[in-house]
């Protein structure tokens, strides 16, 4: 089955107007779209992250679902009880982390790989604004390559790790990439998670205006170049078999860049050494849809 | 046990606005102009703010209370059918 927008339209969401998300929060966009699909058996465990502040301050809160905010490394740990606890008491909850992706892919990666071990049956969603954005723009890692941030002033020197094949190696039953530019296939990954059993995770490419210095508007259009210029693939790993869900044509990654200050100043050779790397990536996620299995 | 400490359980509830009349943070304003809007409700789906609805005549109807104007409707329009506008002072 495949969602429509006349599917997403009936459900209700759990967002409500008026957060302290910064106008044009690619966070926020994803996090309609998936409470929408997820539906209202829903607990959210949130780390420290941007996400702690879209909430509002006490005694308010932007969010209409059950949340429980949690220390930044605990956040899987933390979703593994509460499924537990629900499974006791006899309740079949949909239990979803909605992570940053500092709280992933550096400080919650080892509770994070501890419940994908034990394949714990929970949602973990990282959405991925690529920074720590909700202290300052510090780099992360998952801050791509020669990106400026407040602590990579000359560009980020390294590679991000590539955290959905770090947990599909795991061989958990699903993983997949989304992004906010791509809201359908998005919802059709979460519906998708909704029904697997054990352990999911979905990360999430997630504009922020504030920190890639990317106009206001373009948030959707911004995560839209970034699969249409091959930088960020969408695909999903089921029972590892990998498939590539959304196959554009290729457009250059200049394209992608110029949207976003946080990349300015590059050199060609700068440029054509990142193009270089998103086509190596892009032909090796070709290769690996072609064998039985990843992992 | 008569300490006369009032107990305040930390959970917050659930409430729009819960950071204000965001509406108040707009530069700019969406103006949907219904003789070219053809209901895709691409509008509605990716506003980051959740302040489309569907209004009374069908069309699309902005919460201006919440709106923050940021203007990723009108940037994802197929029809350009909604115009930012400068607010008025």
């Amino acid at each position: 089955m495949t969602l429509t927008i006349h599917d997403l339209r009936k459900e209700s969401g759990s967002y409500l107007p008026g957060s302290a998300a910064c106008p044009g929060c690619g966070a926020t966009l994803a996090f309609r779209i998936a409470s929408r699909v997820l539906g209202p058996n829903t607990v959210y465990v949130v780390p420290a992250s941007c996400f702690s502040v879209i909430q509002s301050p006490f005694p308010k809160s932007a969010i209409s679902a059950p949340l429980y905010n949690i220390a930044f490394p605990a956040a899987a740990a933390t979703a593994s009880g509460v499924y537990r606890a629900y499974k006791m008491l006899g309740k079949d909850i949909n239990v979803v982390v909605w992570a940053g992706d500092g709280g992933t892919v550096d400080i919650g990666i080892q509770a994070l790989s501890g419940a994908a071990e034990r394949g714990e049956d929970i949602i973990y969603v990282c959405y991925d604004n690529e920074a720590y954005m909700n202290t300052g723009i510090q780099r992360s890692g998952a801050t791509p390559l020669k990106a400026w941030t407040k602590t990579t002033p000359t560009g980020k020197r390294e590679m991000p790790k590539d955290m959905p094949m770090i947990v599909a190696a795991h061989r958990v039953p699903y993983v997949a990439t989304a992004s906010v530019g791509y809201p359908f296939d998005l919802a059709n990954k979460f519906e998708k998670a909704k029904r697997i059993r054990g352990f999911r995770y979905i990360h999430i490419f997630s504009t922020c205006p504030p920190g890639w210095n990317s106009p206001v508007s373009k948030t959707a259009e911004v995560a839209k170049l970034a699969v249409d210029t091959y930088f960020w693939p969408l695909y999903e790993i089921e029972n590892g078999k990998l498939r590539i869900t959304v196959k554009p044509r290729k457009r250059p990654l200049k394209e992608f860049l110029e949207l976003q200050d946080r990349f300015r100043g590059l050199s060609e050779e700068e440029i054509e050494e990142l193009e270089r790397i998103v086509m190596e990536k892009w032909n090796f996620l070709l290769h690996l849809e072609k064998s039985e299995r990843v992992f | 046990m008569g300490l006369g400490v009032p107990i305040i359980i930390p959970v917050s509830k659930p409430s729009k606005g819960a950071a204000g009349k965001t509406g108040l943070w707009r530069v700019e304003r969406p103006v949907v102009d219904e003789d070219k809007c053809i209901k895709c409700w691409l509008c509605w789906l990716y506003c980051p703010e959740d302040v489309i609805t569907e209004g009374a005549n069908g069309f699309p109807q902005i919460d201006y209370t919440f709106c923050k104007g940021c203007g990723v409707c009108a940037d994802v329009c197929p029809t350009k059918a909604i115009q930012m506008v400068k607010e008025e002072e």
